[in-house]
């Protein structure tokens, strides 16, 4: 660990309505292995891929090895010997893995030359790998070594790893700390993209924290509580809920021992969910996205229908119905994904207004559409959510995402829901626009609603939850209230740590 | 260098524009295909748009339009509300065949009795051959996930066999010295489709074509299942989001455009084409594919279009009679139509820009 490697100094990368990275400045030096720490949409992606090659800063400069730095495309930042291992793999699972290998080198070498040099390199780093194995047939942790080897066939300098454990088993994740040790004892530099604290400071050498797209703080991990590192991410004022837990009432929905299989291929069963959400009350669930969000809301929604005793809304068993029968009875929901799945994006809002407001706001009748109802409808929402468009019969493609946001809680709040939940209502929306959407929820439950509110934003849970739970692996965990958590405590609840296994079962 | 910008919003005018676009260039382009098989363009260009039109003999070809646009429009509507839901029925030529073989079987059936309900039954016969026709894939797919366009396309060369198998054996006319095909049905007073006005070329299909125009343009503005269908279409898991039932779709939509293919064959086949033959099927359920997406899908385009596809079918056979055209320069003319539309179709969602280089 001599000398400095790759220098950052004062990269900023802004997207329309966002600061992606402000400012950011920090050193990897040879051989270190040193960890970019921050929640989901701090910014460690759009940083990582400036090193990258993917893209372009607006201001600021990296130097490697004093030489300016600045790569245009992956391929030349692999030419400078930086290598990436990205979350989501990009393997043909019909290939085997060194036809996997060689499609993405320049100049490949004859296939048995290829082999051999995979079998070497897996050997010496102790990741044993056949290189005629179908990439179809290999496991997760498995496909994610073709990918470590691909990028130690370049000789990196700087070896890059986004949430390298996020598919991994914990025997799987041990033998990978042992080659990443091995790679930094030979002078390869790794950066260490992760949000498990307890990983970075089993770990690395040194870490940088980001929140809100700025470095907050640097710190040594294995001298520094996990308690320091979550306040450093998360901020270290967690708000307690201005709300007092008053006028509750009584049980709107209830859960028993929810267990839903996930119908994408790489997505999370729910198993053995059970809660109890009250009038009056938000329940924030928090969690590392895909333990299983999507599916708790497909569940919720009706896209996943269950057995019907599993979900329970106001004494009536709704698990098997459809979302059609859920609205009806007073169940509405906002999936996260806006232009595809809470909207459709071609069409204009008054036709995402009828969407999913058909049956509680009467815009049928026998089948046939009120169109006349559904534009009031949708100038309703447009008005009294304050959704900048030039009027209702715009695409929502045409709309901010903020204000699609708006638009789509809003449909759903003045249905007046007995339950609404929402996941991830304030992704990606420009700070005023998520505090108007916040007061919305709170306005709801104030109201009367139960409301549950999926997102891995702390601070906004923290600033609108009466109790709340979180995700981890497809299982919720204990229901506690909100006020009062401490930060060490709510990153406790979100995995990670042992113990909770236990807990949980 | 030219770059496509994607706009905020599909662009209204190109909409309507793109289908007269696509017109045009298909004339320049098979208009030099034309030259280049040593016609003159210009004529031939005139043959196709202009003769059986306005020309002396106009009077003859005229009701003709009517006789090949009906079926045309009638499938193609089917075929549209599919279309716009993303499920593709490529094989009404079979359901198109089916509801020919069973309408007409069931009228044969009654030969030589004479009553008002034999029509009718015929009709309902006509759309049941062609439903069940499309049920097949739309089963599979539903049950077994299998690809529908596969399916219905291969059912097609079923339907053709059948036909064939029929006109030969069981359908054959016994008083027809051994011919192939059916008795004629025109001969049949109960089981004809006999033009309602005479020299119009007005007859039931048309009648039937108009409605199922207006019948698709009610529900998909209107209605909720024709909310549903573009939903559907347009964001998949938005549909389902809002409620709606992916199996129930395929069936309805594979299902209705089978039944109008069916009810469209049984027209031709006891008015026009007046008998089962082996050569009955002239591709009407091919075209009508074309017909659907140069009508943009939409109900009242696709009546245009059916004219306009009538119209080079005349056309086309007039140039293959006095010029000496080619029979497939004719149907490449016709390809040619849907392969411009779907070109210049990108200027509805894109702009083109010419930007400049951009500098790495």
């Amino acid at each position: 660990m001599t000398g400095t490697l790759l220098t950052l100094n004062g990269l900023t990368k802004a997207y329309p309505g966002v600061v992606a990275n402000n400012n950011v400045s920090f050193e990897i030096g040879e051989g270190e292995v040193h960890a970019l720490l921050g929640e989901n949409g701090a910014g460690k992606s759009t940083l990582v891929k400036m090193i990258y090659g993917l893209v372009k800063p607006d201001s600021g400069q990296m130097t490697m090895r004093g030489q300016d730095y600045a790569p245009v495309k992956p391929s030349a930042a692999r030419q400078a010997g930086v290598a990436m291992v990205f979350q989501h793999f990009s393997l043909f699972d019909a290939l085997n893995v060194a036809e996997n290998i060689a499609l993405g080198m320049e100049n490949p070498p004859k296939m048995g030359d290829l082999a051999s040099r995979i079998k070497e390199v897996s050997e010496t780093y102790g990741l044993p790998l056949d290189p005629y194995r179908t990439v179809g047939d290999l496991s997760a942790g498995e496909r994610q070594r073709v990918e470590i080897i691909r990028c130690l066939l370049q000789d990196p300098k700087l070896l890059i790893m986004d949430e390298p454990t996020s598919v991994l088993t914990p025997q799987e994740v041990d033998i990978l700390f042992e080659t990443l040790r091995k790679l930094s004892a030979e002078g390869t530099a790794i950066l260490y993209i992760s949000h498990k604290l307890e990983e970075i400071r089993a770990l690395c050498d040194n870490a940088t924290i980001l929140r809100l797209g700025e470095v907050v703080g640097d710190c040594v991990p294995r001298d520094t509580t996990a308690r320091d590192m979550a306040e450093m991410m998360v901020g270290s004022k967690l708000h307690v809920p201005e709300r007092a837990g008053g006028d509750i009432g009584p049980v709107l929905l209830e859960l028993n021992d929810l267990t839903v299989a996930s119908p994408a291929e790489f997505g999370t069963a729910l198993k053995g969910i059970s809660m109890q959400v009250r009038s009056g009350e938000i329940l924030g669930i928090g969690g590392v996205a895909g333990n299983g969000q999507d599916e708790l809301l497909g569940a919720l929604s009706g896209e996943l229908p269950t057995s019907p005793g599993t979900i329970v809304l106001e004494g009536q068993e709704v698990g098997n119905l459809g979302p059609v029968a859920r609205r009806k009875l007073g169940l509405l929901t906002a999936p996260e994904e806006r232009l595809g799945h809470a909207a459709a994006p071609d069409m204009s809002l008054i036709e995402n207004a009828v969407l999913t407001g058909s049956v509680r706001e009467g815009l049928e009748n026998k089948g046939f559409l009120k169109w006349g109802k559904a534009r009031s409808f949708a100038e309703t929402i447009i008005e009294k959510f304050d959704v900048r468009t030039p009027g209702p019969g715009n695409a929502a493609r045409s709309l901010s995402g903020g204000n699609l946001q708006k638009f789509v809680i809003g449909r759903e709040v003045l249905q007046r829901p007995d339950v609404l939940v929402v996941n991830q209502p304030t992704w990606g929306v420009d700070a005023a626009a998520a505090a108007d959407i916040r007061q919305s929820l709170l306005d709801l439950a104030a109201a009367g609603a139960a409301v549950i509110c999926i997102s891995q934003d702390l601070d906004e849970l923290m600033e609108i939850s009466d109790h709340f739970a979180a995700l981890n692996e497809g299982r919720l965990s204990d229901i506690r209230p909100a006020k009062g958590l401490t930060v060490d405590e709510i990153g406790l609840m979100m995995g990670g740590a042992h113990g909770m296994e236990v807990a949980h079962v | 260098m030219i770059k496509l910008e994607k706009r905020p919003q599909p662009s209204q005018a190109w909409t309507y524009l793109t289908p007269l676009l696509a017109v045009v260039l298909t004339m320049v382009v098979g208009g030099a295909l034309f030259a280049w098989l040593g016609k003159d363009p210009l004529v031939a260009i005139k043959t196709i748009f202009w003769e059986p039109l306005f020309s002396e003999f106009a009077f003859y070809y005229r009701p003709q339009l009517l006789v090949k646009g009906a079926p045309l429009v009638l499938i193609a509507i089917g075929l549209s509300l599919g279309f716009r839901a993303g499920i593709w029925n490529i094989g009404a030529e079979g359901q198109y065949i089916m509801g020919a073989i069973v309408g007409a079987g069931v009228g044969l059936a009654f030969y030589p009795m004479e009553a008002f309900y034999i029509f009718p039954l015929m009709v309902i016969a006509g759309a049941f051959g062609g439903w069940i026709w499309a049920m097949i894939p739309a089963f599979l797919k539903v049950r077994f996930g299998t690809n529908e366009i596969l399916v219905s396309l291969m059912l097609v060369y079923v339907a053709e066999q059948l036909l064939a198998s029929m006109s030969l054996g069981l359908l054959r006319n016994p008083e027809g010295m051994g011919f192939p095909g059916s008795r004629n049905l025109r001969d049949y007073a109960s089981a004809h489709n006999a033009e309602l006005i005479t020299g119009t070329g007005m007859h039931w299909g048309v009648v039937a074509a108009l409605i199922a125009v207006i019948f698709a343009y009610v529900l998909l503005n209107r209605h909720m299942l024709g909310f549903h269908i573009r939903l559907t279409g347009e964001a998949p898991r938005a549909a389902k989001f809002a409620g709606v039932n992916p199996s129930r779709l395929i069936l309805i939509c594979l299902g209705t455009s089978g039944a109008l293919a069916g009810v469209a064959g049984l027209f031709e086949v006891s008015g026009p084409a007046g008998q089962v033959s082996i050569d009955f099927n002239v591709g009407y359920g091919f075209t009508a594919i074309i017909v659907a997406f140069l009508g943009r899908l939409h109900p009242v385009g696709i009546l245009l279009a059916g004219a306009l596809m009538a119209l080079t079918y005349i056309g086309g056979e007039i140039a293959q009679s006095k010029l000496g055209l080619p029979a497939a320069a004719i149907q490449l003319f016709q390809g040619m139509l849907l392969f411009f539309l779907l070109t210049v179709d990108v200027l509805t969602n894109f702009r083109i820009r010419l930007a400049k280089r951009e500098v790495a």
